[in-house]
């Protein structure tokens, strides 16, 4: 079997297949849709990012630092609702999961390509409303919607809501697409257990994207009735009932965050075999734990809900069961580490990135079993302390394990070699920034700092510093990394195949693939079988050991 | 003229794992159309269990004889559409044509019931929440309101400095004593009208976008392209529309036939 | 002809023509159950009842019973997880129920 071990960025690729920007905005290939979506992730997350930024200058005083309360309102939720919507749930699946699941399954493209660029222009639309009603409209609701005051702020709910309606459709389009792709397009030979785990956390994440977002779906369409109609389903005064809007929400949002963490954890997995150069350690367990966790997250959603009204009895219920989501969230962080053990660590980039998810989001996850216990939240609710621990687990796991992902696939998806040095060091940088940013927040949330609030007392001034400052670090690591990456573009070196020495099937093609994704179809084996794979320099990247000794020529 | 394989696309191995992939896909849509409208019979179920006698009271304004034939004429509809795609699948092409027009005219004739159904709300202004202003005085005011009890731990004595708590609302307040008794009306009517009209209303929303999905259909039909070889958008718009009518299969007993 | 029989399945004229009748027979059981008197069992006849349309449109009319097994877990699984919604929704707002102050909402202020 050739596998092919070159650079095709001056050949035949995706990238050169057609030309013209209607060749890109009308295109079914899964990687140039993929790749839509990147760039426009990023924007988002830039925005998110600047609004973050602002949030924290403001926050350098006790008082007015740069603007007034109502547009810190906005802020918060402008912040809130970019990152969340735009960058954090969309990020993996749709960015890096569109251009990767179809290549990890040895498939041309994914089951439905004409949905899928549908989902990004929905997408598309969806931001677009949102962005444009939370900036014009002074949507100050923050990004949950809480009736009655949404439904009674005489700002554009309507409109930000129907965005996220609209984006909440995108989303379910690709959870359609992967599911199907995976059922579908799975080649005889590869069977489930020997899936690349990326593609078990995709899949767990389609499963929470189909059956959790059509409920928000009728949520924000009953918040739309309500206040255009005034249905009154979440209107006391009308017999509604407001707590019933905070079930409703939850059973989405919840499991969203696992939206959010489940594909990340995917890219952990591949990231930690491939530059542990080992094979992945209780393969089966990893596996299973991303769909054990995509089933409990539907059963925790009154964790959110332990001080606003709920009876005792479904808080001690949600309280027991949000305990679950801790196992077979440690069986991977155990398996992980067990794959590392013994292996040649080598810390690129990209495991950079691992490492950290594995220290941030194991605070993270700790900090939420302080949440999760009825007597503890009680004090703890609605304070920075709160904010700090869902920073951990989607900044610092989902967020992180994004840019891993990116800088892993990043030889792939432009067929070109970044500078390591200076990624290293960006890195380092952001995991230091964050750190300072949110580690000041546990501190001051446990001393009652309450989250949202505009103006502060003055004992807690120095935590809001040295959060503003590790902001401002965790900034300059943002860009650097996005130097790094953009200087690759035009001076990096051209990318081999196979750069990191991984066994999953999408590095058995060019980088960058071409537009059929392989010359030859590939043929599955075991996808963290990496002993097969050794270092030629003639090619400069991994290649077959049976090629390699059978003279290595490229 | 049209094979079986001049219809894969080219990123599938085979016809059938692209016609398995449609069904597949299609069924997963279903399952988010169920969670969609689940969110509804939660609110259904939430305020019935806790305020029973608004359902008893309110469904009485319901026309049973109009809904019942109603859901006549939706299992008739799903009757014709399952008949359609097994034309279809035989490629019975003049026969495909008559069923898909069959079940698209018994879509109109379902909202054309609707239609005199919710003019005839509108008329007695039995309207969801806000707009629930009954024409019939008898059901403008519940009699007997008690007046609202102090509350518990409030010293009638003690002067507070807190402006008082608003008006008693009729909001939350759980069933009071006597009000689900024959002949009384109870509190929160409106809830009932507001559930009916958004359970209905999407649900009708499902049958137009159905009914458009089909004369789509038709009219691929009509050109003669479905056959034995090809008949996916007849099979996966006929699921859409037994779901639709799935879904008023339990909407029919939980609105109208409430004991 | 021989690769129809394993890309889809015909459904006999006659399943068909059976399950439209029943269908039509339990619209009128239905309606007939709700003149007799069960207390709270009308509500659970009447859902049994519509569960057993529903089966049959799903199972025939909508083939899964000649389909691939795993469309029927997609469908069966979305309608564990309203259950699971409705459920634990109902058992939060039935036990909150009687913590409410008669006549008094929080957060009611002047009805606009």
């Amino acid at each position: 079997m050739a596998v092919p071990v070159g650079n095709a960025l001056f050949g035949d690729n995706y990238l050169s297949h057609a030309k013209g920007w209607k060749s890109w905005l009308f295109t079914l290939d899964h990687k140039r849709i993929g790749v839509m979506y990147l760039v426009s992730i990023l924007a988002s997350f830039l925005l998110g990012g600047v609004f973050a930024l602002l949030i924290r200058m403001e926050l350098w005083t006790p008082q007015r630092t740069i603007m007034d309360a109502q547009t810190y309102n906005q802020m918060f939720t402008l912040h809130g609702a970019a990152m969340i919507f735009l960058f954090i749930i969309p990020g993996i699946p749709a960015a890096l999961g569109n251009f990767v699941l179809p290549l990890m399954l040895g498939a041309k493209d994914v089951a439905f390509p004409r949905l899928n660029l549908l989902s990004y222009y929905l997408w598309v639309v969806g931001a677009l409303l949102a962005l444009v009603s939370i900036i014009t409209g002074a949507v100050d609701t923050g990004w949950t919607f809480y009736t009655p005051y949404s439904t009674t702020t005489n700002t554009s709910v309507i409109s930000m809501t129907l965005g996220a309606f609209i984006l909440g459709f995108s989303s379910i389009f690709t959870g359609i697409n992967f599911i199907v792709s995976i059922h579908k397009l799975r080649p005889p030979s590869m069977t489930w257990f020997k899936m690349p785990l990326f593609l078990w956390g995709l899949y767990g994440t389609a499963i929470i994207q189909i059956l959790a977002t059509p409920v928000l779906g009728i949520t924000l369409l009953l918040l739309i009735a309500e206040r255009a109609l005034g249905v009154g389903i979440f209107d006391p005064a009308l017999g509604g009932d407001p707590v019933l809007f905070q079930h409703f929400f939850w059973f989405y949002s919840h499991p969203a965050v696992y939206i959010m963490i489940l594909p990340a954890m995917g890219v952990i997995s591949e990231l930690v075999s491939t530059f542990s150069h080992r094979h992945i350690f209780g393969y089966r367990f990893i596996a299973m734990s991303s769909i054990a966790i995509a089933i409990i997250s539907f059963l925790v959603w009154g964790h959110h809900m332990f001080v606003s009204g709920q009876s005792n009895l479904a808080s001690l219920i949600f309280s027991i069961l949000t305990f679950l989501v801790a196992i077979p969230s440690a069986v991977k962080v155990f398996n992980w580490v067990a794959t590392m053990y013994k292996g040649e660590v080598e810390l690129a980039t990209p495991m950079l990135y691992a490492l950290a998810f594995l220290f941030l989001f194991g605070i993270g996850g700790l900090t939420g079993l302080f949440l999760g216990a009825l007597a503890t939240d009680v004090h703890l609710t609605d304070t920075y302390f709160v904010v700090a621990h869902f920073h951990y687990t989607m900044f610092g796991g989902t967020a992180i394990a994004f840019f891993g992902g990116l800088f892993y696939w990043w030889p792939k998806i432009t067929g070109r070699l970044y500078r390591e040095t200076w990624s290293r060091v960006a890195a380092f940088l952001i995991f230091i920034g964050f750190n300072t940013t949110f580690l000041a927040q546990f501190i001051m949330g446990a001393q009652g700092m309450p989250r949202r609030y505009y103006n502060y007392l003055p004992e807690f001034a120095p935590y809001h510093r040295v959060s503003t400052i590790g902001a401002f670090l965790l900034a300059i690591g943002f860009v650097m990394a996005a130097g790094v990456l953009l200087h690759s573009l035009y001076a990096g070196a051209p990318a081999p195949a196979n750069p990191w020495g991984a066994a999953t099937l999408e590095w058995q093609t060019t980088s960058p693939p071409p537009h059929d994704n392989f010359k030859t179809q590939p043929s599955p084996g075991d996808p963290y079988d990496v002993d097969r794979w050794v270092f030629d320099r003639s090619a400069g990247g991994y290649v077959l050991a049976a090629s390699a000794a059978g003279g290595g020529n490229a | 003229m049209h094979s079986a394989e001049s219809h894969v696309a080219h990123h599938f191995p085979h016809a059938k794992a692209q016609v398995e992939a449609g069904k597949l896909g299609m069924w997963i849509f279903l399952a988010t159309e169920i969670l969609l409208f689940g969110g509804l019979f939660c609110a259904y179920a939430v305020y019935r269990a806790n305020h029973p006698e608004i359902f008893v009271y309110a469904h009485h304004f319901l026309n049973k004889i109009l809904g019942g034939i109603n859901t006549v004429v939706l299992i008739c509809s799903s009757f014709t559409m399952a008949w359609a795609v097994r034309a279809a699948q035989l490629s019975q092409q003049d026969k495909l044509v008559r069923l898909l027009a069959v079940t698209i005219f018994c879509g109109f004739v379902f909202l054309g019931i609707k239609y005199v159904e919710y003019e005839h709300k509108w008329k007695e202004g039995l309207l969801w929440g806000k707009r629930y202003k009954p024409v019939h005085q008898e059901l403008t005011k519940p009699k007997d309101v008690p007046p609202p009890k102090p509350l518990p731990w409030v010293n009638p004595e003690e002067q507070s400095t807190l402006p008082p708590p608003a008006v008693p609302p009729q909001g939350l307040s759980p069933e009071v004593k006597g009000f689900s008794q024959e002949g009384v009306v109870p509190q929160n009517v409106q809830l009932f009208f507001s559930v009916y009209f958004l359970m209905t209303g999407l649900h009708g929303l499902h049958v137009v976008a159905g009914m458009v999905v089909l004369f789509w259909v038709l009219l691929r039909a009509r050109r003669g392209q479905f056959s034995s070889a090809y008949f996916t958008p007849v099979d996966l718009a006929g699921l859409y529309w037994h779901l639709v009518d799935l879904i008023w299969i339990y909407l029919f007993p939980l609105l109208y036939l409430i004991h | 002809m021989e690769e129809h029989s394993t890309m889809f399945h015909v459904v006999p004229m006659r399943v068909l023509v059976a399950v439209w009748l029943a269908l039509m027979v339990l619209t009128v059981i239905t309606v007939a159950a709700t003149w007799v008197d069960l207390g709270s069992f009308n509500l659970w006849l009447a859902m049994a009842i519509a569960t057993l349309k529903a089966s049959l449109v799903v199972l025939y009319f909508m083939h899964m019973r000649y389909d691939h097994p795993f469309n029927a877990i997609v469908f069966i699984g979305a309608l564990l997880f309203v259950m699971l919604f409705v459920g634990l929704a109902l058992i939060d707002t039935r036990a909150y129920q009687p913590e409410l102050i008669p006549g008094y909402a929080p957060g009611m202020g002047g009805k606009s």
